[in-house]
C-alpha cells in the first residue's frame, strides 16, 4: 500500500521539489554570490548585498513598505469588519449573494482593477470632469500617481482578504454569549467591544496576515497608480532584476522580504492559537 | 431601539462598500462602449474598440497565448494534483509533505517569479510559453490539492471499504467509486485554476519570453503607455470571461454538494 501510494505521489512531490524548493534555495544562495565589476556573477560567496540593504536609501523603502502594509491592513480591518458581520446576519440565501459579490471584483487581475481606478481619477478622469461641470473645483484634483492613490488601490484590491476570514468567525460566533451580554444590561457598543470582536480575533487575525503579506509585497498598484515616489520594496526588486540587472542584491532583498513575510505569518498564528486558547477557557 | 439603530446603520454602509467595489469595474464597462476616445465625455455607443481588438493581430497572439497556457497548465496539475491529494488523504502524518503544497501560496508572488526565473536562467532554458506553464502548474496544484483534500475528508471512507467488500480491486474502486465522487471538486479546482492563470500577472511577467506575451502582460505594456478604450474593451473582455469561469465553478460545486449529502443518510443505517 505505502510502495503503491509512493508511486502515486512521486510525480507531483518531485515537481513541487523542482518548481518551488529548488527556486527557493537558489534565490538564497545567489543573495550571497560576489557580483563581478561587469555584474557578472563570481563563485564567491559574500555578504555584500545584505550589507547594501541597511544603506538608508534601501532601509527607507523597507520601512515604507512595512508602514505601508501595516496602514492597509488596520484600513481593511476598519472598513471590512462593519461588512463582515452585515453579511453574517443576512439569512443563508443573502449571505451566498453578498460573498459571490464581495469575491467577483477581488477575482479580477490587479492590473485591471488598478487600471479602472486610473479611468476614475486620473486629471481628465470621470470624477474630476463631472466635478469640474458641477462647477465644484475649477482645476482637475490630484488624485492619482500620489501615495494616497496607492493606499486606495491597495485596500481596494486586499479588502475581500479580510472580509471572508472575518465572516466566517461571525458565522461560527455563539450567538448566546451576546444575548447573556444584553441580558446583563450591555450596550450594544460593550457588548460588541467585549463579546463578539474578542470572539472573533481569529478571524482578524488570519484576515490581518493575508492582507499583510499581499501588500508587502506588492508592484502593480504603486507602478500603475502611484507616483515618482512611491516605490515600494516590491518595484525596487523588480528593477534589481530587470533594469539594474543586479540579480544577488535583488535576492537579498526578496530574501528579506519573504523572511519578513512568515515572520508575520508566524506571529499571527500564535497569537491566533493564544485567542484560541481563551476562548475555549 | 439602538440595536436597530446600528443594523441599519452597518446595513446601508456595507451597500456602499459593495458599490465601491463594483463602481470601478462598472465604469470601466461602460466607456469600453464609447464612441469618444477621451473616456470622461460620453459621446454614444459603439462597438468599433471590440472590433478594433479582433482585427489586432498582437491581441489576437496574446489571446492565444493564454488560453493555451491556461488549458495546459489546468490539465497538468489536475493530472499531478489529484494523485497527490489521494496520496496525502491516505498518510497518517502528513504535516511535513502537505507543507510542500501549502508553503508556496504564503510566499510573496514576487518571489515565487523572480525564483522560477533564477531556476530557468540557471538550467539556461530559454523562456517561453512551456516556462509559464511550468510556473503556473506550480501554483495551481495547491489549489487542486486543497479541493480534492476536502471532499475526500468529506465524502469519508465507507463507499471505497464497501465496493473491496463486493469484491473491486483497488483499481476498479479508485476509478468507479472514488474519482466519480471527487468529479465536481476536480472540475472546481481545474475551473479556478484556469481562471488564475489566466489572470496571473506577477508570476508570469518574470518567466515569459518575448514569443509568450500573455493578455495580462500585454495590458499592463499598453496600461503604461496610458488610457485607451482599446485597453477598456480588453479588459471588459477579461472581467466577462473571468466571471463567467467564476459562476460555471460555483454551479458545478453546488451539484457536487448533493450527492454527498445524499451519502450521508445511508451511512448512518449501515
Amino acid at each position: 500500500m505505502l510502495r503503491r501510494g509512493g508511486i502515486l505521489a512521486f510525480f507531483p512531490l518531485a515537481w513541487m521539489i523542482v518548481f518551488f524548493v529548488v527556486p527557493t534555495v537558489l534565490v538564497v544562495l545567489l543573495s550571497f554570490r560576489k557580483r563581478g565589476t561587469l555584474g557578472e556573477i563570481l563563485p564567491e560567496y559574500t555578504l555584500e548585498h545584505y550589507r547594501r540593504l541597511a544603506d538608508p536609501l534601501y532601509m527607507g523603502v523597507l520601512l515604507d513598505s512595512l508602514i505601508m502594509a501595516v496602514v492597509v491592513t488596520l484600513l481593511c480591518l476598519v472598513l471590512g469588519y462593519p461588512l463582515a458581520y452585515h453579511i453574517s446576519r443576512q439569512s443563508r440565501r443573502w449571505q451566498r449573494v453578498w460573498l459571490f459579490l464581495v469575491i467577483l471584483p477581488f477575482m479580477i487581475n490587479f492590473l485591471i482593477r488598478s487600471y479602472a481606478w486610473v479611468i476614475l481619477l486620473r486629471a481628465q478622469g470621470v470624477v474630476n470632469t463631472a466635478l469640474m461641470k458641477l462647477g465644484l473645483i475649477s482645476q482637475p484634483l490630484p488624485l492619482l500617481y500620489n501615495d494616497g492613490a496607492v493606499l486606495l488601490g491597495m485596500v481596494y484590491g486586499l479588502l475581500p482578504f479580510m472580509v471572508l476570514p472575518v465572516y466566517i468567525s461571525l458565522e461560527r460566533l455563539d450567538r448566546r454569549k451576546l444575548e447573556a451580554a444584553y441580558d446583563l444590561g450591555a450596550t450594544p457598543l460593550r457588548a460588541f467591544w467585549h463579546v463578539t470582536l474578542p470572539l472573533t480575533m481569529p478571524g482578524v487575525l488570519t484576515g490581518a496576515t493575508l492582507v499583510f503579506v499581499s501588500s508587502a509585497g506588492m508592484f502593480v498598484v504603486p507602478e500603475v497608480m502611484g507616483g515618482a515616489q512611491s516605490a515600494l520594496i516590491g518595484n525596487v526588486i523588480q528593477n534589481q532584476f530587470l533594469s539594474a540587472r543586479n540579480w544577488p542584491f535583488g535576492s537579498a532583498m526578496s530574501v528579506i522580504l519573504t523572511l519578513v513575510s512568515l515572520a508575520m505569518i508566524a506571529l499571527m498564528y500564535r497569537a491566533f492559537r493564544t485567542a484560541g486558547g481563551k476562548e475555549q477557557a | 431601539m439602538g440595536r436597530n439603530v446600528y443594523r441599519r446603520a452597518v446595513a446601508v454602509y456595507s451597500a456602499a462598500i459593495l458599490a465601491v467595489l463594483h463602481a470601478p469595474l462598472v465604469v470601466l464597462i461602460a466607456y469600453s462602449f464609447n464612441d469618444s476616445r477621451i473616456n470622461a465625455a460620453w459621446s454614444g455607443f459603439t462597438w468599433k474598440w471590440y472590433v478594433s481588438l479582433f482585427g489586432n493581430e498582437r491581441v489576437l497572439e496574446a489571446l492565444g497565448n493564454s488560453l493555451y497556457i491556461a488549458a495546459m497548465s489546468t490539465v497538468i496539475a489536475a493530472l499531478l494534483g489529484v494523485p497527490a491529494a489521494v496520496w496525502l488523504h491516505r498518510r497518517r502524518q502528513r504535516a511535513l509533505w502537505s507543507g510542500l503544497f501549502y508553503l508556496p501560496q504564503l510566499m510573496p508572488d514576487i518571489f515565487m517569479g523572480l525564483a522560477l526565473l533564477i531556476l530557468f536562467s540557471r538550467l539556461e532554458i530559454p523562456l517561453g510559453k512551456w516556462t509559464v506553464i511550468a510556473a503556473h502548474v506550480t501554483f495551481c496544484i495547491p489549489v487542486v490539492v486543497l479541493f480534492v483534500l476536502a471532499r475526500l475528508s468529506g465524502i469519508g471512507r465507507e463507499l471505497e471499504e464497501a465496493a473491496y467488500d463486493l469484491g473491486a480491486t483497488p483499481r476498479q474502486t479508485f476509478f468507479r467509486v472514488t474519482l466519480p465522487l471527487l468529479l465536481p471538486a476536480i472540475v472546481s479546482a481545474m475551473l479556478l485554476s484556469f481562471t488564475m492563470s489566466l489572470d496571473d500577472f506577477v508570476i508570469t511577467f518574470f518567466v515569459a519570453g518575448p514569443e509568450s506575451t500573455t493578455l495580462p502582460l500585454y495590458i499592463y505594456g499598453l496600461v503604461k503607455r496610458g488610457v485607451s478604450p482599446e485597453v477598456n474593451a480588453l479588459s471588459a473582455l477579461m472581467v466577462a470571461v473571468t466571471i463567467l469561469l467564476l459562476a460555471v465553478a460555483e454551479l458545478v460545486r453546488r451539484r457536487g454538494e448533493t450527492p454527498a449529502r445524499a451519502v450521508q443518510p445511508k451511512r448512518k443505517e449501515t
